[in-house]
């Protein structure tokens, strides 16, 4: 690879030399430029085009060839977007649906790779392994059987149906029970505290529970926001659970709702990105502000999910 | 994955000496794992049991499931339909999958290089892979429409034909595709940690034997590469085959009802969906459950075997 050859300090400036210092130049820093800002221009192809796209009146958007740049600038789709489905309604449920889950996202996740990394207890490897192991099973295989036990279990009213089915609790609750990438993530940071912390909080008389909460929880802390970020991203972006378990209309969130710009022959695609355009901001104001925590997640637990 | 290093017991005297110890910290390792534990019997081990159950049944998800014993399968086994969804998930899968390493390793060489500005193309790599599948299937009905979409006008103006992405069936595939290489971002990244940590000497010593670029990356880049190649094959190929949501969205999902021209984006788990969900045959889309979770089973593991051959732990002892 030419990461050495950039690496090495040249300073021979003989006619033969040149050519091949150029060379390098070209291989170790033109051509991956080249290669870079090329593949940029494609990964932000999608996003231009759903902006410029939202900015479109209807009949400019039906024109060919499109045109790169919208015409007549027409920023009243974005209310005429929120006015066309209860964008705020849909904003607020999803807001709960990701609170929730984020919230039972750090609480779970952070107590497992505890017991997972600082107690030695015997069989502790093995259920670990076994943990990681369901990360390569695919979700939908149960989708069924959940849907039936969920469809059973009592609501006691909540947002007044018989059964979790059309209630939140489907998508919040598996929440409090850990997810497998996440407790890897996490265990992987709590094994890099030293083992000496711990035992100093025992030895002045703290109990287990005292010695998570006082001493490895605040140093775990970037990891929680790494695993916070992401289950709230992953509870914001989620699709089929939604679509499986809300029947009401006034119960989806936003990524269900969306549905609703296709429902007629007539989709008003520029509405439609539009609404797609306020979806996707806070995700990525958050990667803008968090990025840090984003990268440490993949770096730290080797591979994101 | 580096777990294995941890599970050597730091004191071993302690075994012996401290019985008690020991059994108090079984009780409270079990305690703090518990909410997985639970998790894992309630939402895992008692589903996967009640799901095999369900496919011995005809159930519509109200009166009570009545046994048929194996009805389902011979069903599924003279069901048209189950051969196309399973056809084309596994042709999207091997398809998506090898395009996913191409595209990631190319990026994180790329950014491996000395390029100072890095940052920014690993920002912008990234960004796409954590936005909402969802918003980007609708983006790309947008941006493949042939009319209107930009996909065809930059073909066109290329002087390349312009296929119609979502109504021919031979192209809809490769929408989904595309779709999929939009979190190749992530594994770049994870590329390049891996690449960040092969030493710089292997390097050097190659190049004083005079190995050129190529040969530099044959023999050592895509060896100690390659458990982190199986990584993204392993998560791909289960990825692969739920591939649901952009399936969904492409077609028009819930409002048109089909699965796209000559039902060429059913994926199995869009198609599990309608028996479960629209169709109300929870009985038979249990059926398809316990396909799906045996064929990735049997995938997965064959993988697994096939890697045997050309996975290359050496680099990774601690």
């Amino acid at each position: 690879m030419a990461t050495t050859e950039a690496a090495r300090p040249i300073a021979v400036a003989t006619t033969p030399h040149r050519r091949t210092r150029w060379r390098q130049v070209f291989t170790g820093s033109v051509v991956p430029r080249v290669i870079l800002i090329l593949s940029c221009l494609v990964f932000l192809a999608p996003f231009y085009w759903m902006v410029v796209s939202a900015l479109k009146t209807n009949t400019e958007l039906a024109q060919f060839p499109p045109s790169l740049i919208p015409g007549a600038w027409a920023f009243n789709n974005f209310p005429d977007a929120i006015n066309y489905i209860p964008f705020g309604l849909y904003t607020f449920n999803s807001l709960v649906i990701t609170v929730g889950a984020t919230i039972g996202a750090v609480l779970s996740n952070t107590l497992v790779a505890y017991g997972f990394s600082r107690i030695q207890w015997p069989g502790r490897n093995a259920l670990f392994y076994l943990c990681v192991a369901t990360i390569f099973l695919p979700y939908p295989v149960i989708l069924v059987a959940l849907f039936d036990i969920f469809g059973r279990l009592p609501s006691f009213g909540i947002q007044g149906a018989k059964s979790w089915v059309d209630t939140f609790l489907p998508l919040i609750v598996p929440a409090f029970f850990g997810n497998p990438f996440y407790i890897f993530l996490m265990r992987q940071f709590m094994l890099g505290i030293p083992k000496e912390l711990s035992d100093a909080a025992k030895v002045d008389g703290a109990s287990e529970l005292q010695t998570f909460w006082r001493v490895i929880l605040p140093l775990t802390r970037p990891a929680v926001i790494v695993v916070l970020i992401l289950a709230a991203v992953a509870a914001w972006n989620e699709f089929l659970l939604p679509l499986l378990y809300l029947q009401s209309n006034d119960k989806y969130p936003l990524a269900v709702g969306l549905i609703f710009f296709t429902s007629e022959h007539d989709v008003s695609y520029n509405l439609l990105m539009a609404a797609s355009t306020l979806i996707v901001l806070p995700v990525v104001i958050i990667f803008l502000v968090a990025q840090r925590f984003f990268i440490e997640g993949i770096t730290v637990g080797g591979v994101k999910g | 994955m580096t777990a294995a290093a941890t599970s050597v017991r730091p004191r071993s005297v302690g075994r012996f000496r401290l019985g008690t110890l020991e059994r108090r910290n079984l009780k409270w390792g079990l305690l703090f794992i518990s909410p997985w534990a639970f998790g894992f019997i309630a939402l895992g081990v008692f589903p996967i049991l009640y799901t095999f159950f369900l496919s011995l049944t005809r159930y519509t998800g109200f009166r009570s499931p009545t046994l048929i014993g194996f009805n389902n399968y011979t069903t599924m086994w003279n069901d048209p339909d189950f051969w196309k969804a399973a056809y084309n998930t596994l042709y999207y899968t091997v398809l998506a999958v090898p395009i996913g390493v191409v595209v990631a390793m190319l990026l994180a060489i790329a950014m491996n290089q000395k390029v100072r500005e890095v940052a920014i193309y690993r920002a912008i790599f990234y960004l796409p892979s954590i936005l909402p599948v969802f918003a980007i299937s609708f983006v790309f009905v947008v941006l493949l429409n042939p009319g209107y979409g930009l996909v065809n006008l930059l073909l066109t103006s290329a002087g390349l034909p312009s296929p119609n992405w979502l109504g021919d069936p031979a192209y809809t595939k490769l929408a989904l595709v595309m779709i999929a290489q939009l979190g190749a971002g992530q594994w770049a990244l994870v590329f390049l940690a891996g690449l960040r940590g092969i030493p710089i000497e292997l390097y050097e010593s190659a190049e004083i034997d005079g190995a050129g670029a190529f040969r530099r990356f044959r023999s050592i880049t895509l060896p100690l590469m390659t458990p982190v190649i199986l990584y993204d094959i392993i998560i791909g190929l289960s990825f692969g085959l739920q591939v649901f949501t952009s399936a969904y969205i492409l077609t028009g999902g819930a409002t048109r009802g089909g699965a796209g021209p000559d039902n060429s984006l059913l994926t199995y788990v869009f198609y599990l969906y309608q028996q479960a969900f629209q169709f109300g045959a929870m009985g038979y889309a249990a059926a398809l459950s316990v396909v799906l979770f045996l064929a990735s089973v049997i995938l997965a593991m064959a993988v697994f075997r096939w890697a045997r051959g050309w996975v290359f732990y050496g680099g990774e002892e601690a």
